[in-house]
């Protein structure tokens, strides 16, 4: 894939991450009213898994280079979010709540590597 | 008080910063009630999320880093992407008066979009399958601590810079004082 072909892919690809990262966090944050961070961690967890499982699948040849920059390079990388990520967990610990400061950080990096890792193993079963 | 205002009694700002309530239609108030979005505001986001990701991208183009490699690239996008979060929400919330548009399409577009959590993911269990489990932790903790740094960093110097600039100027004390 050439490269104007490459970067329309990307941008396309983050023009939708970005948005649906905003509506995800609106949707869960209103079902759930604890100071956690529910929705940016949803949104690390599910892009992981989409990302890990587009891996999985490019590494079978099921998912050429167009669709990986597409969906994984500009869509999942747009979903997820680690600024949003650092800043939340820095206000958490900024307004006593350490706890939950240090639960979102374990939390989001176990269920995001649990996310790639599932994401992986499922799709090169699937395409292998 | 509602039941969807108690969150607000630990901290006394939203702690997501990605929901930001003055984009919603006026009347509709509350986390709880379920509200549509502008148009407008999915827009700005959509712009700025193609405008971080394509800088995101650019930097994998110009500093590639190769496979089994410690991944230079999202780690220096996920920290510098976090110590502008810190300057720019602390900015926005505590001084200055911006543009509606402003926070999604800076915040949750360009920053949210420039950095990334999958790919950091990624890269450690790709690292941690190439039998590197000691890039793999190295890069899951120096991402991790260096980030939160930047974030503290950017947020406490920009309070600082907004500490001072609202003190009252130093002529009209050295005015006092030859009196």
């Amino acid at each position: 894939m050439s490269g104007p072909q490459s970067w329309l892919a990307v941008l396309l690809g983050g023009a939708v991450g970005a948005p649906l990262r905003y509506l995800t966090d609106r949707a869960v944050q209103a079902r759930h009213d604890t100071v956690f961070p529910w929705g940016t961690f949803a949104v690390n967890v599910v892009g992981s898994l989409i990302l890990g499982a587009l891996t999985g699948a490019a590494l079978s040849g099921a998912v050429g280079a167009g669709a990986y920059l597409l969906l994984g390079t500009g869509f999942c990388g747009a979903l997820t979010t680690y600024s949003t990520f650092s800043y939340e967990t820095l206000r958490l610990a900024e307004s006593g709540a350490v706890l939950f400061a240090v639960a979102n950080v374990a939390a989001s990096i176990v269920a995001g590597l649990g996310a790639v890792f599932a994401g992986l193993t499922l799709a090169q079963m699937i395409f292998a | 008080m509602r039941p969807s205002q108690a969150r607000f009694t630990v901290a006394t700002e939203p702690i997501d910063p990605d929901v930001d309530l003055d984009a919603d239609p006026p009347g509709a108030r509350g986390r709880g009630e379920s509200r549509r979005p502008h148009r407008v505001v999915l827009a700005v986001i959509a712009a700025g999320g193609a405008i971080g990701t394509g800088a995101r991208y650019g930097a994998a183009l110009l500093w590639p880093t190769a496979a089994g490699s410690f991944p230079w690239t999202t780690l220096g996008v996920n920290v510098a992407g976090s110590l502008l979060i810190g300057v720019l929400l602390v900015a926005l919330t505590e001084a200055w008066t911006a543009p509606a548009w402003t926070r999604p399409f800076l915040a949750t577009g360009v920053l949210g979009g420039f950095t990334t959590f999958s790919t950091y993911c990624l890269d450690i269990e790709r690292l941690v399958s190439g039998g590197r489990i000691d890039l793999a932790l190295g890069y899951l903790a120096v991402t991790l601590v260096a980030a939160l740094v930047a974030v503290t960093a950017g947020a406490w110097a920009t309070r600082g810079l907004l500490a001072r600039a609202a003190r009252p100027g130093r002529a009209g004390r050295t005015g006092r004082r030859a009196r």
